[in-house]
């Protein structure tokens, strides 16, 4: 028997299925979004809380806030707590970002409602007592020295500054003086003005009933009230380019590129298109990026190219590691891509790999319920849903050669990007400086 | 408390002609298939002077193959709307796509390809060894606590050149590496008799094994290798080791133990998973509880078993480790004697009431968990067959982990005894 030698082709596709779903705004303003997938017995959790401040001090608070928030509730303290979500099978843990508090979980799911009780008991009665909180302002203290380490952490910051200057989305992670400064009476305070239903966002997916588990998480949470306190945030700045800045981190083997420019949202009628430039140029493996630096040149592990949405706007970011005595030919490769997208079209089986790799990829990124709940939860900061991933595919079906020029064109210009390296200074100063304008 | 429901799975098993065994896991409710191929060689088995070899080739075997072209790989899953990967374990290389279910055939087409014949050239090996170099340079070299503990807690723990070596490899091993080496190491270890192909997700049974076969059956038999054994006595007096880190702001300690044969001995590592669930999981374990929020001495410390966390993931020997990072270089002293102490605690006192219980339910709740994208699934069921010689093995894990019982644990707390282990410390070199 001789075995085909030809890459056989793609037989017809089989539709998903709906996903049954039930969505309520409760009473105290608190959204409720539960999916049912059925699958593992396992239910996940996504809470999302508005937590934008332009407050220099919010930060650090927010980051304390969130290292606290699980040590002690109610008449629980902090092991009684970890050994009660154990025992439904179940895990939270608490992140901040510049945009949202969130509340992330999974639970079995014959126990979900167990966890939504001890959900409820942490927002309304989170103790912050004074040791715990000395316990975690001193690990977040050490948390933060240990991310400044890293090549990489140094590089966003950098950018972060560069981009958006005196706007608090210039900061994501805070100073650790100003942590080591922040009491329990002021992560108090930040809780009982920021932390309550009305704008936030509960997403609920798993093998569960939706409209059962919207009644029981409006009953389990219903002593979780109030209205949040909204302060005013200023408008995101349109990042203006400057000279490639150079960090300089002594013996460094590799450099670390940051790039950014701002892009669109996805409610923009050029997102689609620009989704499909991206790809093409960095946004995959099969891009032109990734096989010039990686697959051809030997550069790098891996370059990546991404759209970010925040609440403000939407940016396009690169980043990429590179060997420290490549870092100019590296650069000069990146430029030259940049600038042949933004200045030719693409061609139509460039096209047609990315817009099937969208599509897919949003069908696979789906398909499990932590990756259903994460984009249900990302989607609903926007008011969008389900509905957006539906017609998705439809509107990047349309797209064109023209189209992508079009935003590629205007977005993926190497004029347009804001840039940092962090690296060996004496090693990659010059290399660089012959590329274009440099500031150490 | 309801009961905790127990996985059922759809397991099928098929052999070729060739030696090539295969799982299938059709579950159709989404329109999804994961496909894996596991090759039953690993770093373990990498020649002397040929350190990070496996990983190496792994990266070849992405390089073109019979009918493709160099890039073609990468292309064809992409464009089929599907991602890929492929990963280095100590005892296996496993390589995978994630595909819309109408790419299946496509997706078995190209792992027949390259288990025929990778296109293995000069020029794709020196490419991949600068990629290979980046990737070391990435997760090692340049970062903190790169490669901590796993690069440098084995030579401590182990003797022998298999256990013991970088697995990432030497610049100079990588770089004396040869197509001829490349070409050997294919024709020993990639045989089909010496592989496991998994589909899982949406698919049809006799439809899939049809097309496996067609794929695959013409691919020649060859013998499969024979695997040595790697096991070593364990440890009799406590090594210990340290490891400037240049990048690092604050030390960190590696405890290494070893632990029951995962494969001859289930019961017994499975004891050893729990209690490094009792002594690190969550806010309520008895190591977060006194080193973390009591004693003030450590800024996290976590336990686990198997090489990178995956307690089934390899055979014997293997491994319970625990890593501690500490904001005082004074300290390493009093974190070891807190950490023998609650050790001993459990060893002498067992576990307090409802410890285990909770313990356990959230273990399984994490094992259920994992199995939910089907990637992963596919990948799981091709492990245990692998490694433990059955896939079904994954359905019976909730119900061996109830029938640990209590006094279990504080047995296996006992075999931690400070003779018994490899202690690897990290200097911090870095500024503060």
């Amino acid at each position: 028997m001789s075995a085909p030698t030809t890459v056989p082709a793609l037989t017809a596709p089989r539709r998903a299925r709906k996903l049954g779903t039930a969505e309520r705004t409760v009473g105290t303003g608190l959204k409720v979004i539960a999916i049912r997938k059925p699958g593992v017995p396992i239910a996940e959790l996504r809470l999302r809380i508005p937590f934008q401040s332009a407050a220099a001090t919010f930060p650090a608070k927010a980051a304390l806030l969130s290292s606290v928030l699980l040590t002690g509730a109610g008449s629980y303290d902090r092991a009684g707590l970890a050994a009660a979500i154990q025992a439904f099978g179940a895990d939270l843990s608490v992140s901040v970002d510049a945009d949202r508090l969130a509340i992330t979980g999974n639970v079995l799911a014959n126990r979900l409602r167990g966890l939504l009780d001890l959900l409820a008991v942490v927002l309304t009665e989170a103790g912050y007592a004074a040791d715990e909180f000395a316990t975690e302002r001193d690990r977040e203290v050490e948390r933060l020295t240990i991310a400044r380490s890293r090549s990489g952490t140094i590089a966003s910051e950098a950018l972060a500054e560069r981009m958006w200057g005196a706007h608090p989305y210039a900061h994501d992670l805070p100073q650790a003086d100003a942590v080591a400064a922040t009491t329990p009476a002021q992560v108090r305070t930040v809780h009982r003005d920021r932390v309550r239903p009305d704008g936030a966002v509960l997403v609920i997916v798993g093998d569960i009933s939706p409209a059962r588990v919207v009644d029981q998480t409006e009953q389990a949470l219903a002593a979780w009230t109030g209205d949040a306190a909204k302060p005013r945030i200023p408008k995101l700045p349109v990042p203006q380019p400057l000279p490639l800045l150079v960090v300089d981190r002594p013996d460094s083997v590799q450099s670390s590129v940051r790039m950014g420019t701002d892009a669109v949202t996805r409610t923009d009628p050029r997102y689609p298109a620009l989704q499909l430039a991206n790809l093409v140029f960095g946004g995959y493996f099969s891009s032109r990026w990734t096989e010039n630096i990686r697959e051809d040149k030997g550069y790098t592990y891996g370059p990546h190219s991404r759209i970010d949405h925040h609440v403000l706007g939407s940016t396009l970011m690169l980043d990429v590691e590179v060997a420290t005595e490549v870092t100019g030919p590296a650069m000069l490769e990146t430029f030259y891509e940049l600038g042949r997208i933004a200045s030719l079209p693409v061609t139509p089986t460039e096209l047609e790999s990315v817009r099937q790799y969208a599509i897919g990829s949003l069908a696979l990124s789906t398909s499990t319920n932590a990756g259903l709940a994460s984009t249900i939860a990302a989607l609903a900061a926007f008011d969008l849903g389900l509905d957006w991933i539906r017609e998705h595919p439809a509107r990047l079906a349309r797209v064109t050669i023209d189209d992508v020029a079009e935003a590629a064109h205007e977005f993926l210009a190497p004029s347009r990007f804001s840039s940092v390296v962090v690296g060996d200074a004496k090693q990659i100063a010059d290399p660089l400086s012959v590329l274009g304008p440099i500031e150490q | 408390m309801p009961k905790i429901p127990a996985p059922s799975f759809e397991i099928v098993h098929h052999t070729l002609d060739n030696g090539l065994r295969v799982v299938l896991a059709p579950d159709r409710t989404a329109p999804v298939i994961g496909v894996a191929v596991l090759y039953d060689v690993g770093m373990r088995s990498e020649p002397e002077g040929r350190t990070g070899f496996a990983h190496l080739f792994e990266h070849l075997m992405f390089q073109g193959s019979a009918h493709l072209e160099k890039l073609e790989h990468f292309r064809y899953v992409q464009s089929s709307g599907g991602t890929f990967n492929g990963s280095t374990h100590v005892d296996y290389t496993n390589y995978f796509e994630s595909l819309p279910s109408n790419a299946l055939e496509r997706g078995l087409f190209l792992e027949a390809d390259r288990m025929r014949s990778p296109r293995i050239t000069a020029e794709n090996l020196a490419n991949q060894l600068d990629v290979v170099k980046n990737e070391i340079r990435v997760n090692v070299m340049n970062r903190p606590y790169g490669g901590f503990p796993w690069i440098y807690l084995p030579p401590v723990l182990f003797d022998s050149f298999a256990n013991s070596h970088n697995g990432y490899g030497g610049f100079e091993d990588l770089e004396s590496a040869t197509v001829e080496d490349a070409a050997d190491f294919f024709a020993r270890y990639y045989a089909p008799a010496n592989a496991v192909l998994s589909v899982g997700g949406d698919l049809d049974v006799d439809e899939t094994i049809a097309l496996i076969e067609r794929h695959f059956a013409a691919i020649a038999n060859r013998p499969k290798p024979e695997r040595p054994d790697f096991g070593e006595p364990p440890l009799t007096s406590e090594r210990r080791a340290d490891h400037e880190d240049p990048h690092a702001p604050i030390p960190a300690v590696a405890l290494g133990y070893r632990v029951p044969d995962p494969v001859n001995d289930l019961d017994g590592l499975l004891a050893h998973v729990l209690l490094a669930e009792v002594l690190t999981d969550g806010d309520a374990s008895r190591l977060q509880r006194r080193l973390v929020q009591r004693d003030h001495l450590v800024t996290d410390i976590s336990a686990y078993c198997g090489e990178f966390g995956d307690p089934f993931d390899e055979r014997d020997p293997s491994a319970m480790t625990i890593t501690a990072h500490y904001p005082d270089a004074g300290s390493l002293d009093a974190v070891l004697r807190a950490t023998d102490d609650e050790i001993d605690r459990i060893a002498q006192d067992g576990l307090e009431r409802g410890e285990l219980e909770r313990v356990r339910t959230r273990l399984l709740s994490v094992l259920l968990r994992e199995l939910d994208p089907v990637i992963s699934r596919t990948l799981e069921f091709a492990k245990f067959e692998l490694v433990h010689g059955r896939a079904e093995m994954i359905a019976e894990l909730p119900g061996l982990l109830t029938e640990v019982s209590e006094d279990a644990i504080p047995a296996a707390a006992a075999l931690l005894r400070p003779d018994r282990r490899a202690v690897l410390e990290l200097v911090a070199g870095g500024n503060r």
